[in-house]
């Protein structure tokens, strides 16, 4: 049997590992990144190479260690450097002396003869037709619920009354879509989720609004990004992230193989300051600011891993957009030396000054109203 | 009418065709000063800082020319051919530049996508040319002039030739041959790589640089890599690269790369590799806004050195 494993980011191993299970391989889960697989990444990988590449490569090496054969891993098309990750990430694992085959899975658009060779590798047990229905079905709602989940955390965080609950809470949801076997099990967890998220006490106040754009990788794995919406919530911070799991597998996966340009609006929106599409997600960037900015947020949070190119480009256009409209703007860059700590007393910072502006604003208006009165 | 086009990235590949092209439309060509330590200076200054040195460079000399010519000519280069892009850089370019260079206002900015359709090239030159109220038939034979000049230059590099550089040829009976890749506007840069070339040439050195390959010895190369690289130039210095180690036509490899190039990280690692399991000396220099000429040279002469005895070790070998 083929002991399959793959990159770690954000909750998606938990469909990935429903999904290569029912496919009929052995699944070597992924170690979450920790300081020993940032280390490995950072000796292995050339020094300039990306933040998540050092991570990604890290995991590899761990996950070969404890006997995995196959890696799979997402190509995707350039302009950017994570389609080019696998080629290289192969190159530097073989020349370790690893000894095991890379599946890559290139988005359909370009490649579909290759991307159903390489799930046919995948696939090594008898499926009906309903079967792969079935299991279709149920991974997507694995990642929908798992998106829902922490949804609702960002709401719930800035408001608890108990610190920490809600980050217990959103564990304990995560654990309940890791453990449901099927359909009927899925829905029930659904339902246990809005209630479990029901029963935090929450305050009542409205939070200081901040949108985080950047990388993906940084963006959807929280260890890479040093828990960012964690500590924001706790700050009292409402947080939204500009992309999410099933949203990113949908624009990859089903919107290529139609040609479709995902995300129309937001690229529209990005189109007066950012005219071509620079491979990564920095015109994604760009956009969600925009759309942040005009759903009245107080400000905005850029992640991205030293060196990464579409949002070097991006950063250059960041802080204009946001001045014109009005958003506070700060940029904050990941590697292997940036501490937690660090970000957290620059975060506070930034908190306070949103906090402070958006009180100077109310008092303006009311001084206003005021005057229209008298 | 004066055009001004900054001295940095596209310029050193396609300054030919650029340069012929706007005078013969009748236009004053004027380009950026050479570079020097103050226009680097002045592009650290708006650029962000983590840019790549050759993109602030870029910032640099447009700031040099800008108040000196009605329009300052930026390219955003797309694609050239069907199989690349540019680095996200280079199409990202007129977007930084207006945003970090506040006081920039007469930039002519000119799209470049070749991809996937023939005349491509022409009919933007015509639409250039229509912006400047020139007609069809001076720029038809402005676009043609170019062109050939263009034509003309690329010959000279094969014939071993370094224009940019202003060396006609080398001395064919050097005892080194030393391929030295990097991209263009890193190679042909004298301030930025530090007159590498020219230092090599002088210690007795035979240089090939990408440029130097034919094209179709290029292409051939292209099926050994699983994944074609997203990047034109990049290819190009790879492809080159894979050449010299099939054909094992030179003794050795220096790699010239910028410090925080994003692309380059990939194509370093695959050249080294590569080197290494071919047993080809490889030499890897990053080059930074600080770089100094000292710790430079001695690197230098060392590769050199170790590739001279080799040399004579094989040939005492063979005698
Ligand atoms: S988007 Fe950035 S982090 Fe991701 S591969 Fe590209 S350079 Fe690296
Ligand atoms: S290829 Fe490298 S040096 Fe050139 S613009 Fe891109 S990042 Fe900069």
């Amino acid at each position: 049997m083929r002991k399959v494993s793959f990159p770690y980011m954000g909750t998606s191993y938990i469909p990935f590992n429903k999904l290569l299970t029912a496919l009929g391989n052995e699944v070597v889960l992924p170690p979450r990144p920790n300081a020993e697989t940032i280390s490995l990444g950072c000796k292995f990988a050339p020094e300039f190479a990306c933040y998540p590449f050092k991570i990604v490569l890290g995991t590899y090496v761990q996950v070969l260690e404890a006997g995995a054969d196959t890696l799979v891993s997402t190509g995707g098309v350039g302009p950017c450097r994570a389609g080019l990750y696998t080629t290289l990430q192969e190159k530097i694992l073989k020349d370790l002396g690893y000894d095991f085959e890379m599946i890559t899975l290139e988005p359909p658009g370009r490649h579909l003869k290759d991307l159903i060779e390489s799930i046919k590798k995948l696939v090594n047990t008898r499926l009906s037709f309903r079967d792969y229905i079935n299991i279709g079905r149920f991974v997507w709602k694995q990642l929908t619920l798992l998106d829902k989940a922490e949804r609702l955390s960002h709401k719930v965080r800035p408001l608890e009354v108990k610190k920490g609950e809600t980050t217990r809470i959103y564990k304990k949801c995560v654990d309940l879509v890791a453990d449901a076997q099927n359909m009927t099990e899925l829905s029930e967890v659904e339902r246990e989720i809005e209630l479990l998220y029901e029963g935090i006490d929450k305050k009542d106040f409205d939070p200081v609004k901040i949108g985080i754009v950047g990388e993906i990788y940084v963006l959807l794995e929280p260890s890479a990004n040093l828990e960012i919406e964690e500590t924001l919530g706790e700050l009292g911070v409402y947080v939204e992230r500009s992309m999410f799991l099933a949203g990113y597998t949908v624009s990859n996966a089903v919107m290529d193989l139609f040609h479709m340009a995902g995300e129309r609006d937001i690229k529209k929106l990005a189109l007066p300051y950012f005219k071509e599409m620079c491979g990564g997600h920095g015109r994604e960037s760009v956009g969600n600011a925009v759309h942040f900015a005009k759903r009245g947020f107080d400000g905005l949070i850029q992640l991205s891993p030293f060196t990464c190119i579409p949002e070097i480009v991006a950063k250059s256009i960041l802080p204009r957009v946001c001045e014109e409209r009005g958003m506070g703007f700060l940029a904050i860059t990941l590697d292997e030396q940036t501490g937690k700590e660090g970000v957290r007393t620059r975060l506070e910072a930034f908190v306070d000054l949103l906090a402070a502006k958006r009180k100077k604003a109310k008092l303006m208006q009311k001084s206003q109203l005021a005057k229209e009165m008298s | 009418m004066k055009i001004g086009i900054p001295r940095a990235l596209a310029y050193y590949a396609y300054y030919p065709f650029i340069k012929t092209f706007f005078e013969k439309l009748g236009l004053e060509v004027v380009v950026s000063d050479e570079t020097t330590k103050e226009i680097m200076d002045k592009g650290v200054e708006d650029a962000i800082t983590d840019a790549c040195v050759p993109v602030k460079l870029f910032h640099g000399h447009v700031k040099n020319i800008k108040d000196r010519v009605d329009y300052v000519f930026v390219p955003r280069l797309v694609s050239v051919n069907n199989e690349a892009t540019f680095c996200p850089k280079f199409l990202g370019l007129p977007d930084m530049l207006e945003c970090s260079v506040t006081d920039f206002k007469n930039m002519l900015e000119v799209r470049i996508d070749l991809k996937k359709k023939r005349l491509r090239l022409f009919m933007l030159c015509m639409s250039v040319a229509r912006k400047f109220k020139k007609g069809f038939f001076t720029a038809y034979n402005a676009y043609f002039k170019a062109l050939y000049s263009f034509k003309n230059y690329a010959h000279q590099f094969l014939q071993g030739g370094i224009p940019p550089l202003g060396i006609v040829a080398q001395r064919k009976n050097s005892p080194i041959r030393l391929g030295v890749v990097g991209y263009p506007y890193m190679l042909y840069d004298p301030f930025l790589s530090l007159d590498l070339i020219k230092k090599l040439i002088n210690m007795g050195v035979y240089v090939v640089t990408p440029e130097m390959v034919p094209e179709k010895d290029k292409l051939k190369q292209a099926k050994k890599l699983k994944k074609t690289l997203f990047w034109t130039f990049s290819n190009s210095v790879v492809r080159t690269a894979y050449h010299f180690f099939e054909k094992r036509c030179v003794d050795g490899i220096i790699h010239i790369t910028a410090f925080g190039c994003g692309p380059d990280f990939i194509v370093d690692k695959l050249m080294e590799l590569e080197a290494k399991s071919r047993n080809m000396p490889y030499l890897t220099i990053t080059l930074d806004e600080q770089t100094g000429q000292e710790g430079l040279n001695t690197r230098l002469e060392a590769f050199v050195d170790m590739l001279k005895i080799k040399r004579t070790k094989k040939e005492a070998a063979l005698a």
